[in-house]
Order: C-alpha cells, then sequence, then structure tokens
C-alpha cells in the first residue's frame, strides 16, 4: 500500500523560447505554442479539442522568495487581494461572474510565483482575459479589505500550519537549511509578521511584480493559438510594461560547512520520524543534466516499493514503516534534496538516523540496478502519454517550470536529458549533494522519544 | 512607480445557452453477461478502466473492523509467483498504475495502462483482483503502516472530529466508526479475516465497471470476462439502513491545539427523492464549495472568522446527511458557530431568492460539462453514475432537471432539509465560551 505522512510540502496551493520579434506564433508541436506580446508578456497556448473546457491562467515571476524582509505572508495576502474591487469591479465580483458563466477559480502563491487561474466553458475565454487584465493593473484596496482578510489569512495559518506538527517542523527544518535565501521562509509568513501587514505593503508588492512584462500567460484546452492571441492582444495587449522590473536576484546561499540539527517536541505527535534535508542544485537553463541525475537517482533511492530505501528498511531489515526520498529540481534558485525514516515501534529516532546513513552510504557504494533505472526511465516516457490527458496539470507544469527560469525549449529538452543520463552522472551528482555539511537533520517526536 | 491604465471596462455576464457534455457512453455487455459503461475514444494510446464493487468496507463482519480497508492495501501485494516487490516491479515495467480503494459504500479498482501493454497488465491486475496472496509478511508490514496511520488520527484534531461526529451520529453500525479500524481491531486481525473480506466484497453480483480511451466495445467485452470470471457469485448480505441519532446542539472534545475543527449537520435527503436537485440546489447556495456560498461570504469575507466553511448534501447507500465543516482559533469559533446557525436560521426560515435560484442554476448548469475533460474523471464520474443507479443518459438529462426547479419548489423543500432546532456541532479544540 502507498503510505503518506501529513507533510506540508514546500509549494502552497492557497484558495483564495525561441520567440520571433514580430509577435509570430511558434509550434513547438501538435499541443503546445507559444507568442510573445508587445510588451513583454509571455503566451503559451496547450490545445485540447475534446472537450469545450478551457483553463485561463495568469502566472507572475514573483512568490514569497521576492518579499522584503519584515513582509513575509505579503505574496500570499495580495494573492487573497486581488479578488477584492478594481477600479471596474466590485469586491467579490469577479468570482461572482466566473460562477455565473458556469466557471470556478482560484489562486495559489508559491516561493518563486504566483498564479491566479479561471476553468470555463471555452467560449468565456475572452470575458475571463478581460477580468484578469483589469486586476492586473486597477486594484483599489481598502483598509477595510486589510484588516477582514488579514485574519482571514491567519486562520489560513492556523489550519495550514499552527494545528499541524508536521507542518511546524517543516517551517523550522526549512528556516534552519536555508541561512540567506527567502526560501527559509514560509510562503504563507511568519505569524508575527503577517499580524502586522498593511496596506502600503500589498500595494508595494502589487506595484513592483503585477505588470505585463512580469507575467505568462497560459491557457489550455479546447482553444487555437491565433484565437488566443487575437484575444490577448486586445485585453493585454494595452497594459504598460513596468520599466523598473528588475532581474530576480535574490540573496543566495553562502558556503554551508556545518551540519545542522534540530529536534523538534509536540505533544500532538503520534508517530516520530527523521528526516534529513541537503542544500541542492535546481534546473537550470540549458543546464539540466545535474537536475535530472538527482531527480534518478531519488526514485531509485526511495520513490516506491522496488526502490533501495524501501527494499532495504521495510522489507528486508523491517526497521521502518515507511521511507522516502524526494528531489524538487524545478525552483529558481538552489533547493533541496530530502530523506525521510518512519522508524517501526521500539525502534529510536537515533537508531532510524544511523540506518538512514548506512543506507545512503550503501546506495553509493552500491552499483546501479540497470533494469531499474530502465524501468524508472520507461514509466517516465508513458507519464508523457498520460499527462497528455490532463491539460491543466500541462499547463500548471508549464508554469511552475517558466517561473522558475526555464524556458519551453528546456521543458519540451527534458525528456532527453532524462534519457541520457547514465549511473556515473547519478553517482556523481549524488556525490555532490549527499553532503552532511550542508543538511538538516531534523527528529520529529512527541517529546517521549527525546531522551533515547 | 505607478502604472496607470484607463479604460472604460464593461464586465458582461454572457448568459448563454450552456453547453452540452458531449460524451457518447456505451452500454456493452460481455459474452458471459457483464454489463460495463465504455466511452470509446483513441486520441491518446491508453485506457482509464475503474471497477467497483458495492457494499464496501460496511461490510466487515463483527469485530474485525478495519478488515475490508486492510484487505485493499493488500491486493498489490503480490499474486501467484510474484511477491509485493516483484509485482510492483511487474507493474513499474509495464508502466501501469493500479490503485485500490475502500470506502464506506464500495470498494474500487482504478487502472490505466497503454494500449501496447494492456493484455500483460490485464493479466497483472487479474492476478491482483482475484488471486491476491495475502502472505502474512505482507500482512504484517501493511498492518504495521495501517496502525501508524490510525495512530496519527488519534491525534489529528480533523479525525477526532470525525470519528466522535460519526459515532455519535450512527453508533453501531458500520457509517458509526472509521473504516481504518481500532488500533485493537486491526492488531487482531488474521490472514483467515483478510481472506474473508475478499470473498464478502469482491463478487460477481455487485460489480460496476467503466472504461474510457483506447478500446473498443468488443476487446472490452473479452478483457472483462478474462479479469472477472474467477470472482465468486455473491458476496455479504448489504448492511441494514440506519436512521441518523445525532442529539442538537454542541458536544466539545477537548484537545490541545490552537484551532478548533467543527463538524456540524442532521439528517438529510435521499438521492432518489423528487426533491433531491431543488436541496442540491440550496445546498450550493448555503454552502457550496466555491467562493459564492452564504456561508463563505458571511463566516469568511464579512467576518474573517475562517479560512473555509462549506456545506453539502452527503446521501449514502444507507443514511442521508447535510454535513458542514468549519475551522477557527479557539478564540472565535464560538461565533463562527453563531453565524452558522444563524444561516441555517436564516435559510429555513426565509428561503432563497429567484436571483439566488437563477445565479446558481447558470453556475450549476454551465459547470456541468466541464467535468467531462479526460479519461481518467470520465472513467470516475461513469462508475458514480452506475453505483447511484443513475439511467446512461443521465448527463443528457440532468441539467433539464436543475432548471425545472422552482422559486415556490426549493423554498418548500429547504423547510424540510434544513432543519436549525436538530443542527449538531462537534468541535475539537480548547474552544473559548463553548
Amino acid at each position: 500500500m502507498r503510505f503518506g505522512l501529513r507533510m506540508a510540502g514546500p509549494v502552497l496551493a492557497l484558495l483564495a523560447a525561441p520567440i520571433s520579434a514580430f509577435a509570430e506564433i511558434t509550434r513547438f508541436d501538435e499541443q503546445v505554442s507559444t507568442f510573445d506580446l508587445d510588451n513583454g508578456m509571455e503566451v503559451v497556448v496547450i490545445e485540447d479539442h475534446r472537450a469545450p473546457v478551457v483553463v485561463h491562467m495568469m502566472w507572475y515571476r514573483a512568490g514569497s522568495a521576492d518579499e522584503q524582509p519584515g513582509v513575509s505572508g505579503v505574496a500570499h495576502f495580495l494573492e487573497h487581494l486581488l479578488f477584492k474591487a478594481t477600479d471596474n469591479m466590485e469586491a467579490g465580483e469577479f468570482s461572482k461572474t466566473v460562477a455565473a458563466n458556469g466557471g470556478s477559480d482560484n489562486a495559489f502563491t508559491s516561493y518563486d510565483y504566483t498564479a491566479y487561474f479561471q476553468r470555463v466553458a471555452s467560449d468565456r475565454l475572452e470575458l475571463m482575459m478581460q477580468m484578469e487584465a483589469d486586476r492586473m493593473v486597477n486594484l483599489r484596496l481598502t483598509e477595510a479589505d486589510i484588516l477582514t482578510e488579514r485574519e482571514v489569512i491567519i486562520e489560513e495559518r492556523n489550519q495550514r500550519t499552527e494545528n499541524d506538527p508536521n507542518a511546524l517542523f517543516g517551517e523550522q527544518a526549512s528556516a534552519a537549511l536555508y541561512m540567506n535565501h527567502r526560501y527559509g521562509v514560509p510562503v504563507i509568513g511568519w505569524r508575527h509578521e503577517m499580524e502586522t501587514l498593511e496596506l502600503p505593503d500589498t500595494l508595494e508588492y502589487y506595484e513592483q511584480f503585477y505588470a505585463p512584462n512580469n507575467a505568462i500567460l497560459i491557457v489550455a484546452g479546447d482553444v487555437t493559438p491565433q484565437e488566443v492571441k487575437e484575444m490577448a492582444e486586445r485585453h493585454y495587449g494595452p497594459l504598460k510594461a513596468n520599466p523598473d522590473l528588475e532581474p530576480r536576484a535574490r540573496p543566495q546561499e553562502p558556503v554551508h560547512n556545518v551540519e545542522r540539527r534540530l529536534v523538534f517536541e509536540d505533544p500532538r505527535v503520534s508517530q516520530p520520524y527523521v528526516r534529513r534535508s541537503y542544500l541542492a542544485p535546481e534546473r537550470d537553463s540549458e543546464d539540466q543534466k545535474t537536475a535530472a541525475a538527482l531527480m534518478l537517482g531519488a526514485n531509485l533511492l526511495g520513490d516506491g516499493q522496488t526502490s533501495f530505501m524501501t527494499q532495504k528498511l521495510q522489507f528486508e531489515d523491517k526497521t521502518a514503516v515507511f521511507a522516502t526520498a524526494y528531489y524538487r529540481g524545478t525552483s529558481l534558485d538552489d533547493t533541496s534534496f530530502t530523506t525521510i525514516v518512519v522508524p517501526v515501534p521500539g525502534v529510536s529516532l537515533s537508531e532510524a538516523e544511523a540506518q538512514m546513513d548506512a543506507v545512503l552510504e550503501e546506495f553509493m557504494e552500491t552499483p546501479i540496478d540497470q533494469a531499474h533505472l530502465a524501468r524508472i526511465k520507461s514509466q517516465m516516457r508513458a507519464s508523457r502519454i498520460y499527462a497528455k490527458d490532463n491539460v491543466q496539470g500541462l499547463a500548471n507544469s508549464y508554469g511552475r517550470a517558466l517561473t522558475s527560469g526555464l524556458t519551453i525549449a528546456d521543458i519540451l529538452a527534458w525528456p532527453d536529458v532524462v534519457e541520457n543520463i547514465t549511473e556515473e552522472d547519478i553517482k556523481t551528482a549524488m556525490r555532490t549533494v549527499l553532503n552532511n555539511k550542508s543538511s538538516v537533520t531534523g527528529w520529529l517526536t512527541s517529546g517521549r522519544e527525546a531522551a533515547q | 512607480m505607478k502604472r496607470f491604465f484607463l479604460s472604460v471596462l464593461t464586465v458582461v455576464t454572457l448568459v448563454a445557452a450552456p453547453l452540452r457534455a458531449d460524451v457518447d457512453i456505451q452500454e456493452i455487455s460481455s459474452p458471459m453477461g457483464f454489463k460495463a459503461w465504455l466511452v470509446e475514444d483513441h486520441t491518446h494510446p491508453f485506457m482509464a478502466l475503474r471497477i467497483g464493487f458495492k457494499g464496501g468496507a460496511s461490510l466487515d463482519r463483527p469485530e474485525k473492523r478495519g478488515a475490508v480497508s486492510l484487505m485493499m492495501a493488500l491486493l498489490e501485494e503480490g499474486t501467484g509467483d510474484l511477491d509485493a516487490r516483484e509485482f510492483a516491479r511487474e507493474v513499474d515495467e509495464l508502466a501501469a498504475s493500479f490503485s485500490f480503494d475502500a470506502s464506506g459504500d464500495s470498494v474500487s479498482i482504478s487502472a490505466r495502462m497503454l494500449s501496447e501493454n494492456r493484455d500483460a497488465a490485464i493479466a497483472l491486475l487479474k492476478g491482483a483482483l482475484t488471486a491476491p496472496s495475502f502472505e502474512q509478511s505482507a500482512i504484517d508490514r501493511v498492518r504495521g503502516q495501517v496502525v501508524s496511520i490510525i495512530g496519527s488520527d488519534l491525534k489529528d484534531p480533523d479525525a477526532i472530529a470525525r470519528t466522535a461526529f460519526n459515532a455519535a451520529a450512527f453508533g453501531d453500525h458500520p457509517y458509526g466508526s472509521a473504516l481504518e479500524g481500532t488500533l485493537e481491531s486491526v492488531g487482531a486481525l488474521t490472514r483467515e479475516d483478510i481472506l474473508n473480506a475478499h470473498r464478502d466484497t469482491m463478487a460477481r453480483d455487485r460489480v460496476f465497471i467503466s472504461a474510457v480511451g483506447d478500446i473498443t466495445a468488443d476487446e472490452l467485452g473479452a478483457l472483462i470476462d478474462d479479469l472477472l470470471v474467477d470472482l465468486p457469485e455473491t458476496g455479504a448480505a448489504m448492511p441494514e439502513r440506519v436512521e441518523v441519532a445525532l442529539e442538537p446542539g454542541v458536544t466539545v472534545v477537548e484537545y490541545d491545539t490552537p484551532q478548533s475543527v467543527a463538524l456540524f449537520g442532521h439528517r438529510g435527503i435521499k438521492r432518489d427523492d423528487p426533491d433531491f436537485f431543488a436541496a442540491f440546489i440550496a445546498s450550493t447556495i448555503l454552502g457550496g464549495g466555491g467562493f459564492e456560498s452564504r456561508l463563505m461570504d458571511e463566516v469568511r469575507d464579512k467576518r474573517g472568522l475562517t479560512y473555509g466553511v462549506y456545506s453539502y448534501l452527503s446521501p449514502r447507500e444507507h443514511a442521508e446527511m447535510v454535513l458542514g465543516q468549519v475551522a477557527s482559533a479557539n478564540d472565535r469559533i464560538g461565533a463562527a458557530i453563531e453565524v452558522i446557525k444563524d444561516e441555517w436560521a436564516r435559510i429555513a426560515n426565509e428561503g432563497v431568492t429567484q436571483e439566488e435560484l437563477d445565479a446558481t442554476k447558470t453556475y450549476l448548469t454551465g459547470a456541468y460539462p466541464l467535468r467531462f475533460d479526460g479519461n481518467a474523471p470520465i472513467a470516475r464520474i461513469l462508475m458514480g453514475m452506475q453505483m447511484g443507479e443513475l439511467p446512461i443518459d443521465y448527463i443528457n438529462t440532468r441539467n433539464d432537471k436543475v432548471n425545472e426547479v422552482t422559486l415556490e419548489h426549493i423554498n418548500r423543500v429547504i423547510k424540510e432539509v434544513y432543519l436549525p432546532d436538530e443542527l449538531h456541532f462537534t468541535v475539537v479544540g480548547k474552544p473559548d465560551g463553548l
């Protein structure tokens, strides 16, 4: 069976290439096309004509890691506030209009992006563009909006984080891993800073980052690139670019030269576990090989029943209820490679950690099972066929990649990069990353196990 | 810098005729007589397949709570010569995926497979479905995972609330306890119990099948016969009907956590009741999932008392409820509950307006065709329709049923369905003043 811990991932999903200079449409394959508007807005169209549905998404290259110090949570707070009034619409009218047209809408914020989307019948697409263009530049916030919605995001933090020791633990572990980069600050914000977020903080972020030259429009579903181009030029075309937009150069991590450890105790913990995160390089444009090697390495090591850790700890030694490794390569700056061991009753966290170390060492010393590597690669080939069935999922993965410094060419090159990764590539990449001096090891306990 | 963009924007709500979902469902009958619903679509070279059996975890035998759920988790743990790891390896090799789920009213298998690997994938699935090994070592290992989940639920405010609420509503009926079982019941399960759970639940007299994607009717018929031929003809008797036994008022389960979680509800309306659509529209107006409901407006948007609040109709096989959920900080949950009670009374006393009815009809009829956008979602919907005993042309008539509801009708039904004097709240946390 599949076993999951209730852990907050790094991505909060919250309610609330080659381009010609003449705005010509570039078609990459039967599904994906792209063009730019004169004001710098990038547009991607993903076609699927099987159902009369379209997903309209606006992605901003701005997330929580682009915030100024002292106002953590403002990117996400602003995301909520974008559903309030504009010069042309009343508070709540956006969602009300989407619903009145049979659609649904929502938005989400992460470290590197903020995105808004509507799912509607394809003949309502133009209305979505009209409204999304409006709130990109015409937001009209009041003090009353701030006061009420701030209570909502604090309740959201209560629900996601304060009520869940796994989430609190993850937040502390990230803060320990990142010494200088804003990835160490939670997307939803530190509570004490959220409580003091004010109107000018939100407006400052809005005026800096909400502009067509900082946005990527993704339209997926029953629509042609030519139709999207005509509508986008009508509604987004007139918006002025922000000439003061700066390159996204955020404070980077220094050299890490000491291992960090933490013990998080909370009486609400039922299942103790040990988790280690290593600082790791992310996918970079035209340089995705290391990331592909790390992804395959994480799969071989700790993804699923046949992975190395699962075999050793769950099937052979029977010392773990669950063991896993994962790596998320799509990120603008340095990301992490994480391993988790959840011990069976009677096995202490120090024993679990020793087993984690032993398994990692053994993995690095053992030749890679070539059949396993081939299976993972063939699954990845199949997953690209399955992915075509879900254009909203495809739109999401394009949005994440494009707001993380990658291009469509990088996205399309990725399968070949993965296909060509060798055992040697995987071992080399993992040898560099699995360095305890750039890691955080955390124990989550209810307090009773701490003495062990 | 302030950018400026001035234009006269007129946001028009287009109230065009809603689209019709273009889903061509065939009912096929296999050579052996199994019925299945199929949507043939050869766009992508794969198929989504669902096999569901009515009854599910509510067929746990007395004192064996958790057996069906554990049995379903064990189906992927080996069959024939293949042990758990070899089975996983074979599935991975074929790039197929199988998932096995238990719920209170059914157990189901959801599979997808590439056309090029279909025969091999079906052979594997057949083994898992009809000849699972249930090796003792696998039982013990997976039981350990279930025990860990049950332990976590004992300390999770949402799960604590669900357990207390269901126990109060349904007592000894299977709906009254978590289908994972308790530490005691799961700890005591034997291999014999797992075999019984398999025989009790997965039988030919209660199976439903849906397939969407790259397969023809003839191919599907042969495939189903091959897949299901070895299952027993009949399984355990279906569970009894149960009446909702909730007491009005607020029950507090003390738990030391900063935000209280509240579940609320009372008895509800059957899915096949002629008034169901009227109740469904009312439920959408009061507590539907989006931003537009009265509860979201009053509790979240106006007062900032929560991040999310919703309510919905829950018509199950053996009992019906109106249910809802909210979470607020311990010093604010009391205020949130007061607003919810007021809204429950307001809708019961005053009904809804013509404007709300019209807007909600437009939303529901417009949103409906948007669901059918992919092999996997369509297969899921077809399974739900068959289990709910809906006719095969339901997709084409559903919006008419929504549109037929008048203001007079809905406001009569609301008085029968929304019962402010019966509303019960189970609150988990350290709520102030409750």
